[in-house]
């Protein structure tokens, strides 16, 4: 087991990681889809608007990145702070 | 050939391939039967967790859903993808590190205490089989209108078929042939939405289609939609309509209800690795967005194929009429899909013809149906005359644009959300293979689900219920034994829900959403990212959540879902503009708040329960899954 302050730092930089991530994950769905579309109103695509795309294509586009980009952030934080496997 | 024949043979086929697999791939410990053996590569993995995923609610429901709901529905497209997010960030990977079976068992160990344990399975358990009613039912429509048999024989034959090989194959044999499933069901998906979208924008990808041009109007898919909806009187396809407090909280249900569905979560438990947790999470989204990003695509082009198909000359000319129906091949699919009861067409103003639109009536229709079941000749009387008024209001004002519109008595043609997507190749005229594909898609998913849902089911059972806590002594081989007959008794008593559906699947699977975000979800969140909650803290969470969500679903959805003990309604809920199907965002919040509150109020959890939280944080030690 990796000593208890390198974990503990490794723990950090997660929590860090994952609220960074969810700030994104929480605009473009329920920002950009729902709540932020009155603002978005004005940029046209396609005969309606892009919160309708993000509602219904965009948003699941960001999902895709941010778990990938996870994976290989944490893999590095992994490697970094020698936690891993 | 006829279409019977290439049914038969294309879902034939597809179910020998499958036996195939759970043959080749007969488990022999427990710890295969379960999990694989920790074996299986993430791509895999994700396909598998793709087709566990994508039930008959994905495949057969969703795009009829939104083909009628337009914008306020991408609620279930955000909802059933952006909860992948959550799994791979605050669950799977910490799960795969503790290393054990089922989520009760983590449960059990991180509130170190039998009855947390009890209640994980009694929650899985309501969310598990409430989803199985949904997918034999999705499985007894899909027979039934293919293979041309009764629903109830469609129902048998679907609930054998599960029931041989998830009993005989275990996990393995259900990755492997999940893969198999996850195939046949994308193509099927994928096929048909290419040749529409070809057809109507000439854009070979369906995603994009949507936002393209139509080849008749030469002006956008969605805006010439949104033009024909609204002329027929319903609501703009692409305007919201709901509150957005509700949608912003069924989106949140959906989203924490998909991170907190244990046949869900328990995949993650089968990859060799931590770092394969958190890729399988981000695969199985890839494979999951190739259906999801199809699936807008094919609701707003099903919803304009049909008006279309009603109105071949336009909106202001004579639709198709009753004897077109009879007689023309390409309208045989309404008196097909009319025989199984989820397609209606009344001739309510005798002129021969059917008049498509919204009478702005529904409402005062159900209630006219509702007298005439009692029986009160002045109830009727009354009802009818709301409903004549209503619809000669509606009627009146159509006139302007439609001058027939004045002779309207009422909408002539109802379509079910369910037939849409299997309806969707023979609206649109497509060869026999395909509608034959899309059966055989349409069974792929709603299986693969139901088997999925009934390993969860038998393990949390014969592992968590038997093993963990009336007879630890218990043999594998008793173990497994267990596990096959919990697995029998949970398709009987789905196939007897499935008979008797106590509701529409719809609402039953709602209820399986809002307890998996209510109980679940939380309790696995916490247990994780906090190491204070304690056993007291859980527990009363876990109830608090399940009850105050039970209670808020069966208040407005009838006790037990039987539809007259409702007090309320979804269209007047009880709090502000929260319906039922939205409140697990509510219950999660909830029980998140007892949770810390009685944690607070007593002692911290021992040290080795620490100790605990802190291994499952850091990947480095983490061995294949074990037994105790």
């Amino acid at each position: 087991m990796a000593d208890k302050s390198s974990s503990n730092a490794y723990w950090a930089a997660n929590i860090r990681t994952i609220m960074i991530y969810l700030v994104v994950w929480f605009v473009c769905s329920f920002g950009f889809g729902i709540l932020l579309r009155p603002m978005l109103a004005g940029i046209k695509i396609g005969g309606t608007d892009l919160g309708f795309w993000f509602a219904q294509q965009g948003s699941i586009l960001v999902f895709l990145v941010l778990n990938f980009a996870y994976a290989a952030r944490m893999n590095k934080l992994d490697r970094q702070y020698g936690v891993e496997e | 050939m006829d279409q019977f024949t290439l049914n038969l043979l294309v879902v034939g086929a597809t179910f020998v391939l499958y036996f195939g697999i759970a043959i080749w791939a007969r488990a022999g410990s427990t710890a295969e039967f379960y999990a694989a053996g920790g074996g299986v590569h993430p791509i895999a993995n994700g396909m598998a967790t793709g087709a566990d995923w994508m039930s008959a609610a994905s495949f057969i429901s969703m795009a009829g859903i939104i083909a009628f709901g337009g914008y306020d529905t991408s609620a279930y497209l955000m909802g059933w993808t952006g909860g992948y997010v959550l799994l791979a960030m605050l669950l799977a990977p910490y799960l795969r590190k503790f290393g054990k079976f089922t989520v009760p068992e983590f449960i059990g160990d991180r509130f170190y205490s039998g009855s947390a344990r009890f209640i994980g399975v009694l929650c899985l358990l309501i969310i598990s089989i409430t989803y199985v009613i949904g997918q034999m039912s999705g499985v007894g429509v899909a027979f039934s209108r293919f293979l041309e048999v009764s629903n109830a024989t469609g129902l048998y034959i679907g609930a054998a078929v599960v029931f041989a090989y998830a009993v005989l194959g275990g996990m393995k044999g259900i990755t492997y042939t999940q893969v198999a499933q996850y195939i046949v069901l994308i193509i099927a998906y994928t096929i048909p939405a290419i040749f529409i979208s070809l057809q109507l924008t000439g854009n070979p990808i369906p995603a994009l289609g949507l936002f393209s041009n139509e080849v008749h109007t030469g002006q956008p898919l969605l805006q010439t939609l949104d033009q024909i909806v609204t002329d027929l009187g319903f609501k703009s396809y692409t305007e919201q309509s709901d509150t957005t407090l509700n949608m912003f909280l069924f989106t949140m249900s959906l989203m924490i209800g998909t991170a907190g569905l244990p046949h869900v979560i328990v995949r993650f438990f089968t990859v060799p690795k931590v770092s394969d947790a958190r890729s399988s999470a981000g695969w199985a989204l890839v494979f999951i967005a190739l259906l999801y990003l199809t699936a807008p695509a094919v609701a707003a082009m099903a919803r304009l194929n049909l008006i279309n198909t009603f109105y071949p000359n336009g909106l202001t000319s004579a639709p198709v009429s009753m004897a077109d129906v009879e007689t023309k091949e390409e309208l045989k699919w309404v008196k097909n899909w009319a025989t199984t009861g989820l397609l209606k067409v009344t001739d309510l103003n005798g002129d021969g013809l059917i008049q498509y639109y919204n009478d702005g009536a529904t409402a005062l229709a159900t209630k006219l149906a509702d007298a005439k079941k009692a029986g009160n000749e002045a109830a009727i009387a009354e009802a009818q005359a709301a409903f004549d008024a209503k619809v000669a209001e509606t009627a009146a004002k159509m006139a302007e644009k439609n001058p027939q519109a004045a002779d309207w008595k009422g909408n002539e043609l109802t379509v079910n959300n369910d037939i849409m997507v299997l309806a969707n190749p023979e609206i649109a005229n497509l060869p026999g293979w395909v509608i034959a594909l899309v059966a055989a898609g349409g069974l792929a998913a709603a299986l693969s689900t139901a088997a999925g849902l009934l390993m969860a089911i038998s393990s949390a059972v014969s592992h968590d219920l038997i093993k963990g806590q009336l007879n630890p002594g218990i043999s594998e081989k008793g173990e497994l034994l267990a596990a096959r007959i919990s697995m029998a008794v949970a398709i009987a008593v789905a196939t007897w829900l499935g008979l008797n559906p106590p509701g529409f699947a719809a609402q039953t699977v709602a209820l399986a959403f809002g307890v998996a975000a209510a109980t679940i979800f939380p309790a696995l969140m916490m247990g994780i990212f906090s190491k204070r909650i304690n056993a007291q803290g859980a527990i009363a969470g876990m109830l608090v959540g399940l009850i105050v969500t039970v209670v808020y679903i069966f208040l407005h959805k009838g006790w037990f879902f039987v539809a007259d003990t409702a007090s309320y309604s979804d269209s007047a809920p009880m709090i502000l503009s929260i319906k039922s199907t939205s409140f697990g965002a509510v219950g999660a919040l909830i029980n998140f708040i007892v949770a810390f509150a009685v944690s607070k109020a007593t002692a911290a959890p021992p040290a080795h329960v620490q100790d605990l939280v802190e291994s499952i944080r850091i990947p480095k030690g983490a061995g294949v899954a074990q037994s105790h």
